[in-house]
């Protein structure tokens, strides 16, 4: 089966490629000379940030997508991308202040990239709890949809409006702050982001696989339940 | 029927049926002046800090009476199944969301009409002069407040846990609605020159045009059942 082989592949991939990203990072990539050590969070928390926008970003073309054809398969694929999204947003929120910590001295600012990513993820939140509200699937995947157009919408808007709240900001995320970049780092950050890249991939297509699996449990559920009311019997359980 | 005849008249029904009820208005100004009389306690606001944190805390009450004015928007029309009526009128439903946004706009502004002056009084300032220019930009925000949140407000009354989810959704969107408001204010309040604020009155016309548009492709999704 294609699909299975796809997934599969990917797995292998990342399985490969995660280990080598660890290593650019530790052991290959140069000491930040200003930050230490701690500058090397940025090699997964960069990555984390790209694939929280691509769930987001994804999640909301799905969401078009559905709206137009009301296809199940892709409202499942929303709902893993927007739930991808979410996990990868709250690595961010983890990962910035531990970095923060020792370079800015606080663990959180008003940063217009920090407030924003906190925007994000409590829009993100809110989506999921949306779909759990739902009385159905169809339901869910129509609110939902509705949710993630809005949130991605809004996001550029609620960087904007952060960022002009807070009147200037330092530019203090530029890797190695302006000079010369050293090369590796910059290749530790690129291999780092493919092996995120993949895992998303793998997660995205495990998530969905599951989403299928979820409805056909349902939708038996309910031939059961059917069958039951038919031969008088009692319902034989819920959906949940 | 035309389109915007449509739009009034689900207005016209809905603030006639709060004259002759009254069950939300008097219920929504006290919440939100109550919410002042609470600022007003907890930080000890002097006459000065107003002019700072004034905006915020009037802001903060128009939002959070604003949710309840949304919640009840539709929970009206969620009893007794009241919409299915208005669902299968030959009308457009855009119609019918704009006509929703502008009930929900019209009872907020009056929420801000008897706040503003009282808020004036409880914290001995005044908002002189330009009264007009804070009365527009006031309401330049509060029309996108509604038009995001009537969209939501039309999914989250359809679950039971309405009150909880709709100022989950809609705070998080509505996070440059209530910075420009806060800003806009802000500079009205200090006395300084338009340019200096412009941009934020910029941005609340864009994210009113936006989401307004959105929200008019979005609603049918809302509550097609």
């Amino acid at each position: 089966m294609m699909p299975g082989m796809l997934e599969r592949l990917l797995l292998l991939a990342a399985t490969l490629l995660i280990p080598v990203a660890i290593r650019m990072a530790f052991v290959l990539a140069p000491t930040e000379g200003k930050m230490g050590e701690v500058q090397r969070i940025f090699y997964f928390h960069v990555p984390s940030a790209e694939m929280a926008f691509l769930g987001v970003g994804l999640s909301a073309l799905f969401s078009v997508v559905y709206l137009y054809g009301r296809r199940r398969l892709v409202d499942v694929m929303a709902e893993a991308a927007a739930e991808l999204g979410c996990l990868f947003c709250t690595i961010v929120l983890v990962t910035g202040p531990i970095w923060a910590r020792p370079i800015w001295g606080v663990w959180w600012t008003g940063e217009v990239r920090l407030t924003s990513t906190l925007v994000l993820w409590l829009i993100l939140v809110g989506y999921l709890l949306l779909r759990q509200s739902a009385a159905d699937r169809e339901q869910a995947a129509r609110w939902g949809a509705i949710a993630a157009i809005v949130g991605a919408l809004d996001m550029p808007i609620i960087y904007k409006s952060v960022e002009w709240w807070r009147g200037l900001h330092p530019k203090v995320l530029k890797i190695s702050g302006g000079g010369g970049l050293d090369p590796v780092m910059g290749q530790a950050l690129l291999v780092s982001s493919l092996a995120f890249l993949l895992l998303f991939a793998v997660l995205f297509m495990a998530r969905v696989r599951l989403g299928l699996l979820e409805e056909e449990a349902e939708s038996l559920a309910r031939a059961v339940d059917r069958r039951a009311a038919t031969a008088g019997g009692a319902p034989a359980g819920g959906v949940s | 029927m035309s389109y915007l005849r449509v739009v009034g008249l689900v207005a016209a029904k809905d603030l006639r049926t709060e004259l002759r009820s009254r069950e939300q208005a008097v219920s929504l100004l006290v919440f939100a002046l109550l919410i002042l009389v609470v600022f007003h306690f907890a930080f000890d606001v002097t006459v000065p800090d107003f002019t700072a944190f004034g905006p915020g805390m009037l802001w903060v009450a128009f939002t959070f009476s604003g949710v309840l004015a949304l919640n009840h928007a539709f929970r009206i029309e969620r009893e007794q199944d009241r919409i299915d009526g208005i669902l299968s009128a030959p009308i457009d439903r855009s119609a019918f969301y704009l006509g929703k946004v502008l009930s929900t706009v019209i009872f907020m502004a009056a929420v801000e009409v008897v706040l503003v002056p009282l808020a004036a009084i409880l914290f001995n300032r005044a908002f002189d002069g330009r009264l007009a220019l804070t009365a527009a930009a006031l309401l330049l925000n509060l029309v996108g407040f509604a038009a995001v949140g009537t969209l939501f407000a039309a999914v989250t009354t359809a679950t039971r846990r309405s009150e909880m989810l709709l100022p989950l959704l809609l705070f998080p969107a509505a996070v440059p609605i209530a910075l420009a408001a806060v800003r806009t204010t802000g500079h009205l309040l200090a006395g300084r020159p338009f340019e200096r604020f412009a941009h934020w009155v910029w941005l609340s016309v864009a994210y009113d045009l936006i989401f307004l548009a959105v929200a008019v492709l979005l609603f049918d999704f809302a509550i097609d059942e």
